[in-house]
């Protein structure tokens, strides 16, 4: 080989080498990226202390923020809450003092629109679901949010962001579901079950948790997009998933939520003939004819 | 889980609170802040119990380094003893700003 021989690299490549993951950064860095620079200012931080009553009693180590960072400032300019869950900590899953952090700043941030004040949220999801050493509690706060999620998209744009590696699952599938617009990548999952619920509940002939490809198929953020559940497909690049975001924020308030289309959603299921094994590609073809949007 | 608390007596400026890292598995979090008296303390909570001497080893080794009289927090999801000396000293640089 000629050793003066020079190599083109694709801008695929170069992008590679440019790009700053999303999903590498942690809650606290994710809520910055979200907020425009030198705006981000934390509510109940870290040094608040305001940590799981529960977790200690059971004999499980605590986070000093719950794994939820909840953050005001503004996004393209406009006033915005950014809450950001944990993956790493406890799953994401929703405990009592990370739950009502959420449902707080979702409401002050429609009291903020009742007075004029234009705010919108964003909702970086990493989330198993309830946190199972705190369930009622879990539950309770769960039925919070859902409730500030639908009174404030009303006055404003909720966006959520599930970007992975945890993805969206149980509760925090459905708050997901219920925002203005989701914005995914390819990487993230977002399913009510998740995949080892439904081995051990239907069996390992049903679904194999094990076969990642397939479960990705199923619910990673590329088919959840073509299946209109998800707004925006983003790469992993913060850049992008901001870009996403503001853009999304300054459309406003859809006219229809997706919440709202029962009869879309009811038509697609009643329509499936459930006598044949579909696949996710048929799926991908059957519905994203109809469009979601 | 497990509860472990070390004085030190060093009477060195902490600049700033800093807070790193993530109570996931193999990690830890620490927060870091200036001590009311003129002594370093440290508060552990751990899941993985009956390493004392391995922590005091550790954090020996840090006051030698940094002699600050900081109040120091740790929640801990199993760390190694090298990932805590890490997390000690990003916990120490993020303090300087």
């Amino acid at each position: 080989m000629n050793p003066s021989e020079t190599f083109e690299l694709s801008p695929e490549v170069v992008a590679l080498g440019t790009r700053r993951s999303y999903i590498e950064l942690g809650a606290r860095d994710r809520a910055r990226q979200l907020l425009d620079p030198g705006t981000f200012r934390e509510l109940l931080g870290p040094f608040d202390r305001l940590e799981s009553p529960w977790l200690p009693m059971q004999g499980i180590v605590p986070q000093s923020d719950d794994g939820c960072v909840v953050a005001k400032g503004a996004i393209g300019g406009k006033p915005a809450v950014a809450i950001a869950l944990e993956g790493k900590f406890q799953g994401g899953s929703i405990g009592e003092v990370c739950g009502m952090k959420i449902a707080t700043a979702l409401h002050l941030a429609r009291t903020d629109n009742e007075k004029g004040i234009t705010t919108g949220a964003v909702l970086s999801v990493e989330s198993g679901g309830v946190r199972l050493q705190e369930a009622n509690m879990g539950e309770l706060v769960l039925a919070e949010i859902y409730a500030e999620i639908v009174a404030l998209r009303l006055h404003a744009p909720v966006i959520a962001v599930v970007a992975g590696m945890t993805g969206a699952f149980g509760g925090m599938s459905l708050a997901t579901a219920l925002c203005s617009h989701v914005v995914m990548t390819r990487q993230a999952r977002l399913s009510m079950n998740g995949p080892e619920v439904i081995e051990l509940e239907a069996g390992v002939e049903e679904l194999d948790a094990r076969d990642k490809p397939f479960i990705w198929s199923l619910c990673g953020g590329a088919q959840r997009f073509a299946t209109g559940f998800a707004d925006r497909l983003v790469e992993d690049d913060a850049a992008q998933v901001s870009a996403a975001v503001v853009d999304l924020l300054r459309q406003g308030v859809p006219e229809v939520f997706r919440t709202s289309m029962i009869d879309l959603f009811l038509s697609r299921l009643a329509a499936l003939d459930t006598g044949r094994q579909w696949t996710p590609g048929d799926i991908r073809e059957t519905w994203a004819k109809g469009g979601a949007r | 889980m497990e509860t472990l608390n070390f004085d030190y007596p060093v009477s060195g400026k902490v600049p700033h609170r800093a807070q790193v890292g993530v109570v996931g598995s193999g990690d830890l979090e620490i927060l870091l802040e200036p001590s009311p008296d003129p002594q370093a303390h440290v508060r552990i909570r751990t899941s993985v119990e009956g390493f004392g001497t391995t922590w005091k080893a550790v954090l020996d080794q840090f006051f030698a380094r940094y002699p600050a009289a900081a109040a120091i927090e740790i929640n801990d999801f199993g760390a190694t003893p090298g990932t805590v000396a890490l997390r000690l000293g990003q916990a120490a640089e993020v303090s300087k700003s």
